[in-house]
Formats: C-alpha cells, sequence, structure tokens
C-alpha cells in the first residue's frame, strides 16, 4: 500500500490477527494512524474493535503481525510499555479514584519512583492543559469535578508519558452536549498540534463528525474505509448509507422507526410512585419527593444528564436501596418494603446499568448468567438439582433470538465484548413475562442495530401490556419508544409530559436545571 | 504479507479451544498442585542438608513410619478424619468468599461439649444412638459458636477474618474455663473431662484401629463437592462468593446465605471434633488447644475446592505430619519440619498464583 502524502505515520498495524477459543476476533488487520488525523473506528458489536486497540494499547498480545511506531517496528508488551511510546487510552469506565485531587490520581497512575516529583508534575500538568486548551485545577477532588472535566484529566493522563497517539473508547457516551461539543474541541485541538487520534462509537453521526477517516471492522476483518477525500467530497447522507452498509452488510435496517403505539384509555393505573425520597451522605437528598404514576403498557422516559438521581431511582424501584419516606405501589400493593426477590416474585424487573459490576458474573459460563435471577427455580433445577440439559438449551435460544456473537453458550460471559454481554442482560430480562420493567440505559454499548432492535422489543412488551421505566440519556431513543417523559436534575423528578416532535429543546431546559420552560 | 487464510486461522482457533478444555487443562492444575509440593521438599532438604541431617534418610523415614509401617498407616489414617471434616466446611466456606479462619475454636467448642455430653450419655443409649447425638452436639454447638462472626458480618459488615481468628483465642480460653469449672472430673487431679470409656467409642475397622471417622471425613469431603457443584445451594453460595453484588441484583437473601456459610462450615469444624473425641481422644483437658484447623487452609486452596485433590492432600499432609513426628525424633531436630513445610508450601502457592496471573495477562486480555 502507497500512501498518498509523504508523512511517516505515528502508527501502522501490519496483518495483525487474534484468535480466541472459537472466534478470530481480528484477522489481517491493517490501519493506519495519521499524525494529524482523527481515525474513527467503526463496528457492531463483537466486530473486533475493542480487541484491536487493546492490542494497541499493549492489553493483549496479537497471535501475528508487526506494530510499527513512527517507522520503527515494535513490540508492546504491557500498558505501561504502550503509555511510554506515547499510546495512551481513555476507557468508557473511569480509572480515575474519585476520593483523591487531580494531581495524587496522575502521580498514582504514572509514577514509579519512590520522589513523587510534584513540582515536575505541575509543570507537566501545565503543559498538557496547554496543549489540550483546558482548565485544570490540580487540588480538586477528582469526584467533584463534572464528568467533561473528569475525561479531561483521564486524557491528560493518558498522555502523560508522552503524546503520540489517544484513543479514545466510547468517550462521548455518558456527557452532557455542551461536554461533548468541549471534548470535540479538544480533540480537534490535539490533532491540530500533530497527534493521531482513534476514536470509537456506536454513533454514526459523530463518527462522520469527528473522523477525518473512518475504518469499519466486521466479524475480526476490515470491511471497508472512507478517506478524507470521501469524506468531503460525498454527500453526508450517501456517506452514511454506505457506512451503514460497511457495518452491518447488504441489507442494513439500522434505521428503521419504531414508535410508541396509542396507550388505550381504559388502561388502569398498575404502577405508582408517591413522594419517594431517600437522604444522601450530604446536605442535598439523593431522591427529592419523586412522584408518578404509570397506566399498563405505558413506557416513561425518565431523561437527565447521569448522576441525578437517576440510579437511585431506579435501584429504590427494584429494591436495592432503602426508601427513607414516600410509598411505591404495584397493583395497589404497597411494596416499598418488599425484598428484591419479593419484587421479583411480584413482576417488578430492573435492568441495570452496571453490567460489570452487578449485571452478571463474570467467570461464569453465559449459560447460568442467563438463569442467575431464576437459580433453583425450574425447568433449569429440580429438586434443587441442575439441569445443564435445560440451561444449556434455553441459553441456546435466547443467543439466537438476541444474535450474541459466542462461539457457544458454556464460555465464561467475561469474553464477550461489551455490547454482547448487554446483550445477554436484556436477553434474560426480556424472556420473561414482567409486570413492570425499570431499565436503567439498556442500550449502553450496544450497535446501531441492536439499539433498534432492543427498542422494538421494549414498545413490543409494552404493547402486551408491561408497564415500562425507561431511564436514558439518550433523547433520541426517549422521543422513539416513550409515550411520556420526565427529568430528573439534583433528585427531583420534574412533572411527565406527552411526548410529541420537538419536545428535545424543552427537555433540554429542564436537564440543566433551568426552569424557562 | 503474510495473511493467514481465514479458514485457517478458524480451524486453529478451535483446535486450541478443545486441545485446551481436556489434556492441557488437567495437566496445568496437576503442575499447578505439584510445584509447590516439590519446591517446599527441595528447600526443606536443603535445610536439613544444612543441619546436618541427610535429607534422603529423613523423607525416607518420614514415609517409612507414616504410610509403609502398619502402626504409622493406620495412625495417619485416624488423623484424617477430623481434617476431612474440617476441609469440607472450609469447602463450603471459601468459594463463598468468606473466610472462616476460625475452624479451631469452632472445633474446640464443639469438642468441649462432646467430651462432657459422652461420659453421661454413654450408659443410657446403646452405641449408634450415642454418637449420632454426639455428632449432632458437635456440629450444632460449633455452628452457634460461629452466628457471633455471622451476625457481625451479616449485619455490620464487619470482616470476618478478624473476628474468626479473634474468637479462636476466647472459644480456646472459655472452653478451657467451662471444662475447669463446669466439666471436670472430680476423679482426677488434672483438670479434664470425664474420660468417654474405649468401649462406647466410635467403631473400628478392618480389624484395625481406624475408626469409621475416615468414613465420615470422606463422604463429608464428597457431598460438599457435589453440593457444591451441582445443586441451586451451591450454586448461590458461588455466586455469592464470585461477585456479591450481583447476588444481590439477584434478588438472592444474603444475610441467610451468610448465616448458613458460617454455620455449615463451623458445624463441620464441630463435627471434626465429634468424631475425633469419640473415635480416639474420649476426653478434653484443660488448656486444649489442637490447632488443627489453620494447617488445612492451605491444603483446600491448593486443591482449589476440589474433592480428590483434597482427599489426596489432605492425605500427603496426614502422612506426613505422623512420620515427620517419627523422623524427627530419629534426626534429633525439633519437631517443626511439618509447619515449616507448609510455610513454605504457602509460600510457592502464592508464587505459583503471582506466576499464573502473569503469564495470563501477558497471553490474554
Ligand atoms: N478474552 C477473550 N476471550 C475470548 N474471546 C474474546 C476475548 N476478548 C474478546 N473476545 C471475542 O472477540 C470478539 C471481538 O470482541 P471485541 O471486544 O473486540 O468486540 P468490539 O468490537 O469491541 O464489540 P463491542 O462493540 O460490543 O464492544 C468477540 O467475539 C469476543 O467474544
Ligand atoms: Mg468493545
Amino acid at each position: 500500500m502507497v500512501l498518498a502524502s509523504e508523512i511517516t505515520p505515528t502508527v501502522e498495524l501490519i496483518g495483525i490477527t487474534k484468535a480466541y477459543p472459537g472466534v478470530v476476533a481480528n484477522s489481517d488487520i491493517h490501519l493506519t494512524l495519521l499524525p494529524g488525523e482523527v481515525h474513527s473506528l467503526l463496528g457492531e458489536n463483537g466486530a473486533g474493535k475493542s480487541t484491536l486497540i487493546g492490542i494497541l494499547s499493549g492489553m493483549v498480545q496479537p497471535d501475528a503481525g508487526e506494530i510499527r511506531i513512527n517507522g520503527k517496528t515494535v513490540r508492546i508488551h504491557s500498558p505501561r510499555d504502550a503509555l511510554e511510546r506515547g499510546i495512551g487510552t481513555v476507557y468508557q469506565h473511569s480509572l480515575l479514584v474519585p476520593t483523591l485531587t487531580v494531581l495524587d490520581n496522575l502521580l498514582l497512575g504514572v509514577d514509579q519512583g519512590w520522589k513523587l516529583g510534584r513540582e515536575m508534575a505541575m509543570a507537566r500538568l501545565h503543559e498538557l492543559a496547554t496543549l489540550l486548551d483546558v482548565e485544570i485545577d490540580p487540588s480538586s477532588i477528582v469526584g467533584d469535578l463534572a464528568l467533561g472535566q473528569r475525561q479531561q484529566v483521564e486524557i491528560v493522563r493518558a498522555l502523560w508519558r508522552g503524546e503520540g497517539v489517544l484513543i479514545l473508547d466510547e468517550p462521548t457516551s455518558m456527557l452532557t452536549p455542551q461536554g461533548a461539543e468541549k471534548l470535540v474541541q479538544v480533540v480537534r485541538r490535539l490533532v491540530s498540534k500533530g497527534l493521531a487520534v482513534v476514536f470509537i462509537t456506536h454513533k454514526l453521526s459523530e463518527a462522520l463528525d469527528l473522523g477525518d477517516r473512518v475504518t469499519v471492522l466486521r466479524r475480526g476483518k476490515i470491511v471497508g474505509e472512507v478517506t478524507p477525500d470521501e469524506l468531503h467530497n460525498k454527500s453526508r447522507l450517501q456517506v452514511t448509507d454506505e457506512v451503514l452498509k460497511m457495518i452491518f452488510g447488504e441489507k442494513s435496517d439500522a434505521s428503521q422507526g419504531t414508535s410508541a403505539t396509542q396507550l388505550s384509555d381504559t388502561a388502569g393505573e398498575t404502577f405508582r410512585v408517591d413522594h419517594v425520597s431517600v437522604k444522601g451522605d450530604g446536605p442535598h437528598p439523593v431522591l427529592d419527593e419523586v412522584s408518578f404514576a404509570l397506566k399498563r403498557g405505558e413506557i416513561l422516559g425518565i431523561a437527565g444528564i447521569d448522576g441525578n438521581g437517576q440510579k437511585e431511582l431506579a435501584e429504590v424501584l427494584a429494591g436495592q436501596r432503602r426508601v427513607d419516606n414516600g410509598e411505591i405501589i404495584l397493583e395497589d400493593l404497597s411494596i416499598q418494603h418488599l425484598s428484591i426477590a419479593a419484587r421479583q416474585a411480584k413482576g417488578l424487573r430492573y435492568v441495570t446499568d452496571d453490567r460489570h459490576g452487578e449485571g452478571m458474573v463474570g467467570p461464569l459460563s453465559i449459560a447460568l448468567n442467563v438463569v442467575l435471577k431464576r437459580v433453583g427455580e425450574a425447568p433449569f433445577w429440580r429438586w434443587s438439582f441442575v439441569r445443564h440439559g435445560a440451561i444449556r438449551e434455553f441459553a441456546r435460544k435466547l443467543i439466537n433470538d438476541h444474535d450474541v456473537r459466542t462461539p457457544h453458550e458454556e464460555v465464561a460471559i467475561s469474553t464477550l465484548s461489551g455490547g454482547n454481554m448487554q446483550k445477554v442482560i436484556l436477553a434474560r430480562e426480556l424472556a420473561l413475562a414482567p409486570q413492570v420493567v425499570v431499565y436503567n440505559k439498556p442500550t449502553y454499548g450496544l450497535d446501531a442495530r441492536t439499539t433498534a432492535i432492543v427498542l422494538a422489543r421494549i414498545a413490543d412488551q409494552a404493547r402486551a401490556g408491561v408497564t415500562t421505566v425507561f431511564i436514558s440519556t439518550e433523547l433520541s431513543e426517549i422521543v422513539a419508544i416513550c409515550h411520556r417523559v420526565a427529568v430528573m436534575y439534583r433528585g427531583q423528578l420534574s412533572e411527565p409530559i406527552s411526548v410529541r416532535p420537538g419536545i428535545e429543546l424543552q427537555l433540554g431546559a429542564l436537564m440543566t436545571g433551568s426552569t424557562a420552560v | 504479507m503474510s495473511a493467514p487464510h481465514d479458514g485457517t486461522t478458524v480451524a486453529l482457533a478451535e483446535h486450541k479451544s478443545q486441545t485446551e478444555s481436556r489434556l492441557e487443562r488437567v495437566s496445568r492444575s496437576m503442575t499447578n498442585a505439584l510445584i509447590p509440593v516439590v519446591g517446599a521438599f527441595i528447600i526443606g532438604g536443603l535445610l536439613l542438608a544444612v543441619l546436618g541431617r541427610n535429607p534422603f534418610a529423613f523423607y525416607g523415614n518420614v514415609i517409612d513410619h507414616g504410610l509403609i509401617g502398619s502402626l504409622g498407616r493406620q495412625e495417619t489414617l485416624i488423623r484424617m478424619a477430623p481434617l476431612l471434616l474440617i476441609a469440607a466446611g472450609l469447602m463450603i466456606a471459601f468459594p463463598a468468599g468468606i473466610w472462616n479462619l476460625g475452624t479451631d475454636g469452632q472445633y474446640v467448642m464443639g469438642g468441649v461439649i462432646v467430651a462432657a455430653l459422652g461420659p453421661e450419655l454413654a450408659p443410657h443409649v446403646s452405641g449408634f444412638v450415642l454418637f449420632t447425638i454426639l455428632f449432632i452436639a458437635g456440629f450444632v454447638v460449633a455452628a452457634i459458636w460461629s452466628l457471633i462472626p455471622a451476625i457481625l458480618k451479616a449485619w455490620y459488615g464487619i470482616n470476618e477474618i478478624i473476628s474468626t481468628l479473634m474468637l479462636t483465642f476466647i472459644g480456646l480460653r472459655f472452653s478451657a474455663f467451662l471444662v475447669k469449672e463446669y466439666f471436670y472430673d472430680r476423679e482426677t487431679t488434672v483438670p479434664q473431662t470425664r474420660v468417654l470409656a474405649v468401649a462406647d467409642r466410635l467403631p473400628r475397622m478392618f480389624s484395625s484401629r481406624v475408626h469409621i471417622g475416615l468414613i465420615v471425613g470422606l463422604v463429608a469431603v464428597i457431598a460438599v463437592h457435589f453440593v457444591m457443584r451441582n445443586t441451586a445451594f451451591g450454586l448461590r453460595l458461588r455466586i455469592v462468593g464470585m461477585n456479591p453484588k450481583a447476588a444481590i441484583h439477584a434478588g438472592m437473601n444474603m444475610k441467610v446465605l451468610t448465616l448458613a456459610i458460617f454455620t455449615l462450615s463451623a458445624g463441620f469444624a464441630g463435627l471434626a471434633a465429634a468424631v475425633n473425641i469419640s473415635g480416639v481422644d474420649g476426653v478434653v483437658r484443660a488448656e486444649w488447644n489442637p490447632a488443627v484447623g489453620l494447617l488445612v487452609v492451605p491444603l483446600v486452596f491448593l486443591a482449589r475446592f476440589h474433592a480428590a485433590s483434597v482427599i489426596v492432600f489432605i492425605a500427603a499432609f496426614a502422612v506426613f505430619k505422623v512420620g515427620g513426628e517419627s523422623a524427627s525424633r530419629k534426626a534429633d531436630i525439633p519437631n517443626f519440619m511439618v509447619l515449616f513445610m507448609v510455610g513454605l508450601l504457602l509460600i510457592f502457592m502464592a508464587l505459583g498464583e503471582y506466576m499464573q496471573l502473569r503469564s495470563s495477562r501477558k497471553h490474554q486480555s
């Protein structure tokens, strides 16, 4: 391959192959990162994106292939090794310690020596803050920072040992629109200073907005590229269409529409939350007199910027967090004192957003994870004895129905790609016939097509009479399937309003606490 | 560019997964367990050489007196019984993520009550009933004793490593107090319980001194293995051990499970004491400190909670302990070799674990 320009690429991946038992995660991948370019990496769930950047960042060792940095062939032995070569990664989950200051976090992550060169660190922080064109107070506690600022600290951390390549793995999923805009500015500035940036996302528009070049992976192989010229010269619509075809193959249906159906007027109220409050550690309550009432089959969207009490609300409903005040009523029955299991038995389900922390048991097989909430129940256990045959058969059916990419149902769930783990967790809940389901960010990490399928299934379930609380930071999803929507802000829930076209602006104002509606 | 054909890569991947699942896994777990053992023997041998003793002669004596000689072999089998029962309890607690390090205290508390009860009941009930009552008593008393750390853990989240270790000390003092104040035999001068008559002890097998406690121990280990791997209860415990937050999210009752883990695991330690007292000791003295439980901890880990390996390691340990006592006497060194070797074993195990972690991090993600 001859490069169009004479510039030495910052990184060249040549013939990278990585196989896991039963899957080829990366097959003969060739990827070139040029200084001054944002390279968007796209692909459906399980396509091999995380594996590829894992190889580049020293987390995964390839089976075959060559890595060149600034023209020289190297081996990257460990993440530390990668950092020292100027390759830094910002992961979806923060690596920062929230109780420490910014400076301590930076010293913690990177300093090996006994002497913590604070002065040198301050200088380096200043240098990088100037490079990013952001203001970072070294003495502020990380936990007090807004998510956007925290991410800036993560970027500083990633570039601490040298600034060559910055890898961003789904960086915008947690940010406010303003935060995302600032991130775009920071990335633009970094590439203008000659860095190479790799940007992984499932949001096509972001990939095209920010990327100078796009590479698409499918089933471990590169299936297409969009060069800077093509990005400039073709219409957005055309490029979007082409890229969607590359991601999902010819018969792309990612843009299929879903919408909420009319609720029947006769539907009765099934689920009511009445002035529920939860005290916090600080002076402000975590949940402050939250109230809403839902009819059978209704989907209530709960919008809001992450961290305004949505997770606590979900946990209170599921029974994972104690209510200090107020009442939760399911079918005329007060349930706020019932255990998690008792609420599950009454048909109340909770799809957590914390798949690693509580949604799954990593070392156990996919098969056992799909029955995690039904341990001991027939037909999977009889007289308390496990029936592996029944469990495996059930798991195979779910894997098939939900298109989970895995060699078989007996592999540990921790070997799945992020999006495929999420599919398993959703499959587990969607397989039941619940009364009420609380979803917390159910499409987190899913590719566009799977997102559309999941939204359609949630809407279908609602049509069949399931009452749904749908917590999301994605307004587009809320608008697509919810009947009504309310906004969480600092522990308070706004009055639910009916979803209608163009409601996003109004919601945006509520999300930032502005009362002028 | 040497791009492998996609087909071959897939075939290669599948081939890898199959061999990995059969031969490699078995041999890997074997070597993982054997390397620390061999390492401990080599270092132990070096130490003996430094002390001017012939390590080959020493180890030869160990095998001779612990395994080959009939008397020694019987002693080994007798010693295995309580060790197996303690191991059965740990095979419940450890996979569930509960560090019950208080088996010594639980053993002594169960043992004291059994020793006090045995001679009182023996004249009134027949053998089978007597042993059933004594076994249940040992189990229940130890289980109740463990409720203290269990409640502290389940309701107040207090770390059980410290509380169970502390309760061992308290249990030792408390049992001595019980013997001196209430259970002492008025006909002897030393503070000890009444002696269970030899005729009233557990039946023996194969016209040897080995009593049926060995069978009880073997059955317990195998039963626990089976329950942990094949029942809903066992899976719940393993889930609690692997990811307690997932267990809560799935709606499991953590308080009940925690109590169950503690009481079952302690109960087996109490049963171990009941077996040993009604089988061999027949009596408990004040200031009694058998200190057997903590030595079982590394063995159970080394065996990765697998019944067959647990039995093999406990047998090897018992051989070494029994044979080591004679061999030390012969070589005229203090009887510290066994403890020293267990210590070495632990260090090598930790090293092995570390190496494995490093290599798996290198080879995989
Ligand atoms: N440690 C592992 N062991 C076995 N298989 C693995 C391992 N890591 C990844 N895989 C497999 O490799 C494939 C690619 O996974 P990868 O995480 O790279 O996908 P991805 O493109 O990041 O997907 P997502 O968008 O869902 O995050 C998947 O089929 C996955 O199951
Ligand atoms: Mg991924």
